[in-house]
């Protein structure tokens, strides 16, 4: 029986799998895919998540609608969010942190980085 | 009184003055005797004293001897212990250090995994160069990049596919010319020196890492320009690089080859269906 459990919303399935991957190394932790941001939101709504890592550039709604819709709805805006895109520029991060992002984190995606903020963020030590 | 008597009382008188004198005398060598008695006790007391003192000196030197051995075998068990410490703690460090290393590259490897296991899952051509674009943005992190492959019939590298650079403006290139041919030719990677010095000339990238099977080379990827959160090339880019490139390789063969086989299975099909009718 899973403790906390993660969403990842990233368009690209190579990089989905890739997060999974790195975060399937946290203990007593389910993770569930989106594709975009609306399967996102409609995932969302069938169950309760601990932690959502989401990327920005993705079709159909971007990742930072996505953070802005997550912040603006009561039921949902408890929820950490940690962006991880390509966009590395500071006015960017400022953007995605402004919206209610917890962390900003920029690709080439470092398995490290990533373990380390959803430890921190699910506090599992 | 008779004379005899006188004479007598004469002789007594002498006599007890002589002993008077005796007496005297004997009073005078006892007292003699008696001081010298108090001073020979007196030496007798001081020699014991200082006896005395000098025995609690010796055995006080002694304990101090052995205090001050005691103390230099514990100085020297600290320093051995310390020594100790050092050493744990060096060894300590070194396992921390080699943690990191392991744990950066079991990272490495695990994208690497996911990756090759990504490019051999799909057999379509195109596919397989999406899964390529997103591995060299999301974990080479190159933000203007191609896939250029030698045309088997021209004999020339065209690019397949492109990120940040329009298809149309890459060159067509011959094998041997510039860095791009060189590269084709030789099978050797080109990493330009400085990349944050490199300006951009679509023949002469900043990275050209050849696509080969074995020795064959069947093309090229070039990079450009590096996302703005990558200064430079880590060490494990490299190693990530040259991996990575093999197993491009191989896929885009391999789905080249499946493109092949379902056309020719259709246009085969085509034939049946035509003299079957």
């Amino acid at each position: 029986m899973a403790d906390k459990k993660i969403l990842i919303v990233e368009d690209s399935p190579t990089m989905r799998q890739l997060i999974a991957f790195t975060l399937r190394r946290l203990p007593n932790v389910a993770l569930v895919e989106a594709s975009d941001g609306v399967d996102a939101l409609r995932k969302l709504g069938g169950e309760m998540f601990d932690l959502i890592f989401t990327d920005i550039n993705m079709p159909i709604m971007d990742g930072l609608k996505l953070v802005s819709l997550v912040r603006n709805d009561p039921a949902f805006r408890h929820i950490p969010i940690v962006i991880i895109t390509t966009e590395g520029a500071a006015e960017d991060r400022q953007r995605g942190l402004a919206l209610g992002a917890n962390d900003y984190l920029t690709k080439p995606i470092q398995a490290g980085k990533i373990l380390a903020v959803a430890r921190e963020l699910l506090e599992i030590p | 009184m008779s004379m005899d008597d006188k004479v007598d009382d004469k002789g007594i008188q002498v006599r007890a003055d002589e002993f008077l004198q005796m007496f005297k005398k004997g009073a005078e060598f006892t007292q003699d005797l008696l001081k010298e008695n108090e001073r020979l006790r007196y030496r007798i007391f001081q020699l014991e004293e200082e006896l005395r003192e000098g025995g609690f000196l010796s055995s006080l030197s002694e304990e101090n001897r052995q205090l001050v051995a005691r103390i230099e075998e514990l100085e020297r068990e600290k320093d051995e212990i310390l020594g100790r410490i050092r050493h744990i703690e060096a060894e300590n460090n070194d396992f921390a250090t080699r943690y990191v290393e392991i744990e950066e590259e079991n990272n490495n490897l695990a994208n690497l995994y996911i990756a090759s296991y990504q490019l051999h899952s799909i057999l379509d051509f195109d596919d397989v160069l999406k899964v390529i674009t997103e591995i060299i943005i999301n974990l080479i992190g190159a933000e203007e990049f191609a896939v250029m492959l030698t045309d088997e019939k021209t004999g020339l590298l065209g690019a397949a596919a492109s990120e940040g650079v329009p298809l149309h403006e890459l060159p067509k290139v011959r094998p041997g010319e510039g860095t791009i041919g060189t590269i084709a030719s030789t099978g050797e990677s080109f990493f330009f020196e400085d990349p944050a010095g490199y300006v951009r000339d679509l023949r002469n990238p900043m990275v050209c890492i050849p696509l080969k099977i074995k020795e064959h080379v069947i093309g090229v990827i070039v990079i450009y320009k590096l996302l703005v959160q990558k200064k430079a090339f880590a060490p494990v880019d490299y190693e990530l690089f040259t991996l990575l490139a093999g197993h491009a390789a191989t896929a885009i063969f391999s789905s080249r080859l499946y493109s092949d086989s379902e056309r020719k299975l259709s246009t085969m099909q085509g034939f049946i269906n035509l003299l079957t009718k």
